[in-house]
């Protein structure tokens, strides 16, 4: 290995960092997203990333991975300078990456996963499945975590999925881990689960890049943190320096009030707008009953499976009640499919924005007029004039962060791509929306944005259902939670009655 | 994909070098289908151009053996935008052909219009109800049907040609003129004008559009994607059967063999195009290129002498080629 380190003297366990990345460029067309950036991770470092939509997190670490070329800098990998010009470059020279997006085939077994494309063989040709089953056992071993390797991975649950792709890049021989928002779909057990797997994985002098936006993940398991801001180093630190708020601000670029609870006066005459009455679809929406007045949020609260994103589907009729029913201002509502439950005047933003709530390649406009088509018809034929007119009205009443609206929505961060969904399904004006982790994969930044977003609908007289896996998010919002455990209703608490965080959780967790 | 809309002319530094530079970059490719047909359109003009490939007749020629394909192409290009495929328009038309053949013969013309269209809305339906109902793959589908339209048609004539006497049948479907325009071009400029129109400004158009796009979004959004996979096929077998009864009037007959194969050129003529083999975008104008640009190879490579054979392979080495063009990046 020759030893081409550069000065500042590294804040590690060993001399030589296992990533070094020096003012490192970038710019797409003109537009410059990263600028000069300085980013390290000490061998056996847990190294968390952060920094708001567009900062830059990603671009630094698509590069990192071989998927971009960096404009300018310098890249080493244990001391030794690198060019990567592809993922495989990366990925040969330790590069390991755990993808939010999980990058497995549902169809075949945890084992064949693990060994695609690098399956052992037998003559050179044919596959030796045993071994490969042997072998991933013995990499779960490792990694201390229990996984039948001849399951099909279809069949097994998120988190399964995420320490399968964990295992693949062990197996690969990863020494840098790339994790990007590695909790954001696991319950709070599978995330305690994950922490510990991180510390091991860690003691194995495995260096970790962690990507969340979780303050209290980022403290818990993270060594030093690493902030972006408009592609540019804003500072590193070690956590033991830093305090939560200071993150923060740096993330947000300014003080946030968004996150905490703002008491509204809903003191006054409540009139119902919505009933549930007996729901019953499935296991995971058993019996459940509740009420929704104007004005109102109501937070839905409950571990993965316990049915919070069914019910929201039972409301917006994309999957059928077997007992029970709706009513709006009373009268019953027939909910068979979404077409009836937009009729009667309810809007679901759904979980997954990519796969349900956008249509990708097509233009932000063209996503944000999709419910309103009715909206722009001039006759037989649509208004393009109009249709762009409201697009504009809505890209511009909910902020959406967009150079030119004819261009495919998936070029947009995360955080607009979300603010597109909220807008064109609020362009519907609808009186009860239904929220399914609205902030999920949303900078802190954009997150406070929807928040307030969620109040003034509630001022405006909506009546809001939030679902969220964020206690913090929940609380800052609702003026009721309920609390699912197996499709049904636990309890209903009142927001003054909950303390803090910890209570919810406690509730929730049922302890 | 296709723009639907234009692009916004507000201001914005920003906005004009991102345009600009998208321009120097990808947009071409989005016109491939154009440029390749003017400059083939040129090539042949200048090698062909003393063996009469300029001369009236000949264009008019060129855009005649277009005529059906188009139309028929016209409908595949909404199946392929919603992310389906319909193999059997082909053989709809032929069934078409002689179905229409025989009740003009028995039953008169405006009959015979009736019961020939019949034939595309009842195939259609047939296609969209199993593919949106029962969920079974187009492919399958529509590959199943190809068969069983084919096998009809030979059947219920006993392979033999059916003729149409009604002067007045051949003259609106395809032998006549309409001033100077040959009717068939006439049918095929108002099915590209509509199909070009409903695809792009419509409700219907867009909904299209958004479930070949992201079927699962459509649907959250509460489009009624089975519908509109139904309506598609429907349309497809439709405007299908129209082509089989223009290839009647045409031909002063109805066979079973007419529009044998011409689900592939039409495909060809789509994907030309720019419409996208997975859905979510697409253009019957691009696609009537694709389908003048078939022809115009056709026609050019009769004239410069080359044998069935041989035009065949030059024909795929084309499409190949345009197709990898417009590919992108």
């Amino acid at each position: 290995m020759t030893d081409v380190q550069a000065a500042p003297a590294p804040v590690a366990e060993t001399d030589v960092p296992a990533v070094e990345m020096r003012e490192i460029s970038k710019a797409f067309d003109s537009n410059v997203v990263l600028a000069g950036v300085d980013f390290e991770v000490a061998q056996g470092e847990v190294h968390a990333l952060a920094g708001g939509n567009g900062a830059g997190k990603s671009t630094l670490m698509k590069i990192l991975q071989g998927v971009y070329s960096k404009d300018s800098g310098v890249i080493r990998i244990n001391g030794r300078e690198v060019e990567f010009s592809s993922i495989h470059d990366a990925k040969a020279a330790g590069i390991g990456m755990v993808f939010q997006e999980f990058s497995l085939v549902p169809s075949l077994t945890v084992a064949q996963n693990i060994y695609l494309t690098t399956e052992p063989l037998r003559n050179g040709i044919f596959i030796r499945d045993r071994e490969a089953v042997d072998k991933a056992r013995e990499v779960f071993q490792q990694m201390e975590v229990d996984i039948d390797p001849g399951a099909r991975v279809g069949d097994l649950g998120t988190a399964y999925w995420q320490l399968t792709e964990i295992a693949k890049a062990m197996a690969q021989d990863a020494r840098v881990l790339i994790m990007d928002e590695p909790t954001a779909s696991l319950a709070k057990h599978e995330a305690d689960q994950l922490f510990e797997l991180v510390g091991r994985l860690k003691a194995g002098g495995i260096s970790i890049v962690y990507i969340s936006h979780r303050m209290e993940e980022v403290y818990r398991i993270a060594d030093r943190i690493t902030i972006l801001r408009d592609g540019k180093n804003l500072l590193t630190e070690r956590l033991t320096d830093v305090t939560p708020e200071k993150i923060v601000e740096g993330i947000v670029g300014q003080q946030i009030e968004g996150l905490a609870y703002q008491a509204r006066d809903t003191s006054a005459e409540p009139e119902i707008l919505l009933e549930a009455d007996g729901l019953t679809a499935g296991s995971r929406v058993q019996n459940v009953s509740f009420t929704l007045h104007r004005g109102e949020i109501i937070g839905l609260a409950g571990l993965m499976g316990s049915g919070r994103t069914e019910l929201a589907r039972c409301l917006f009729g994309i999957d059928k009640l077997e007992s029970g029913e709706i009513r709006m201002h009373g009268q019953r509502i027939d909910v068979s499919d979404p077409r009836e439950a937009i009729k009667a005047r309810l809007a679901l933003i759904p979980e997954d924005r990519r796969a349900q709530g956008l249509v990708l390649e097509h233009s932000v406009r063209d996503n944000l007029l999709l419910p309103l088509l009715r909206k722009i018809e001039r006759g037989l034929l649509i208004d393009d004039g109009k249709g762009k007119e409201l697009a504009d009205s809505l890209i511009q009443r909910f902020a959406v962060k967009v150079a030119n609206p004819a261009r495919p929505v998936r070029l947009l961060s995360g955080g607009n791509q979300q603010k597109v969904v909220i807008a064109k399904w609020l362009g519907t004006e609808p009186e009860v929306l239904i929220m399914d982790e609205p902030t999920a994969g949303v900078d802190i930044g954009t997150k406070t944005e929807i928040l307030t977003m969620i109040r003034n609908l509630a001022e405006e007289g909506k009546a809001v259902i939030v679902i969220s896996s964020e206690y913090a998010e929940l609380l800052a919002v609702s003026d009721r939670v309920l609390i699912l455990r197996d499709g049904a209703v636990q309890q209903e608490l009142a927001r003054q009655d909950i303390a803090d965080e910890e209570s919810l959780q406690h509730a929730v967790q049922g302890v | 994909m296709t723009q639907t809309t234009k692009p916004a002319t507000e201001g914005g530094g920003a906005v004009a070098v991102e345009r600009r530079s998208r321009f120097a970059t990808l947009d071409w490719r989005r016109y491939v289908i154009y440029i390749g047909f003017v400059v083939i359109f040129i090539f042949f003009a200048i090698l062909l151009g003393n063996q009469g490939f300029l001369s009236p007749n000949n264009l008019l020629n060129i855009l005649r053996q277009t005529a059906t394909i188009t139309v028929i192409a016209v409908g595949m290009t909404y199946v392929i935008s919603c992310a389906e495929i319909d193999l059997s328009v082909g053989s709809v038309a032929g069934l078409a052909s002689v179905v229409t053949a025989m009740a003009v013969a028995n039953w008169g013309v405006v009959a015979g219009v009736i019961v020939g269209l019949l034939v595309g809305v009842v195939v259609g339906s047939i296609n969209g109800g199993l593919v949106a109902g029962l969920g079974i793959p187009s492919f399958l589908v529509t590959l199943g049907m190809l068969g069983i339209a084919f096998g009809l048609a030979q059947w219920i004539t006993g392979s033999a040609p059916q003729p149409i006497l009604s002067y007045a049948y051949n003259l609106a479907f395809g032998s006549g003129n309409l001033g100077p325009f040959p009717g068939l071009v006439v049918w095929m400029a108002i099915f590209v004008a509509v199909g070009a129109i409903v695809l792009s400004k419509t409700r219907f158009g867009r909904q299209v559009l958004a479930t070949g796009g992201n079927r699962m979004a459509a649907e959250f959004t509460g489009i009624n994607t089975k519908r509109i996979k139904f309506e598609v096929l429907l349309i497809s077998g439709t405007v299908a059967a129209f082509a089989g009864m223009l290839y009647a009037g045409r031909l002063q007959s109805g066979r079973f063999q007419w529009g044998q194969g011409d689900e592939l050129s039409a495909i060809a003529a789509v994907i030309l195009g720019g419409t996208s083999l997975f859905g979510g975008s697409g253009t019957v104008i691009g696609t009537l290129f694709g389908a003048l640009l078939i022809g115009l190879i056709n026609n050019g490579l009769i004239l410069a002498g080359l044998d069935a054979s041989q035009q065949q392979v030059i024909r795929g080495v084309i499409i190949i080629l345009a197709v990898a063009l417009a590919r992108k990046k």
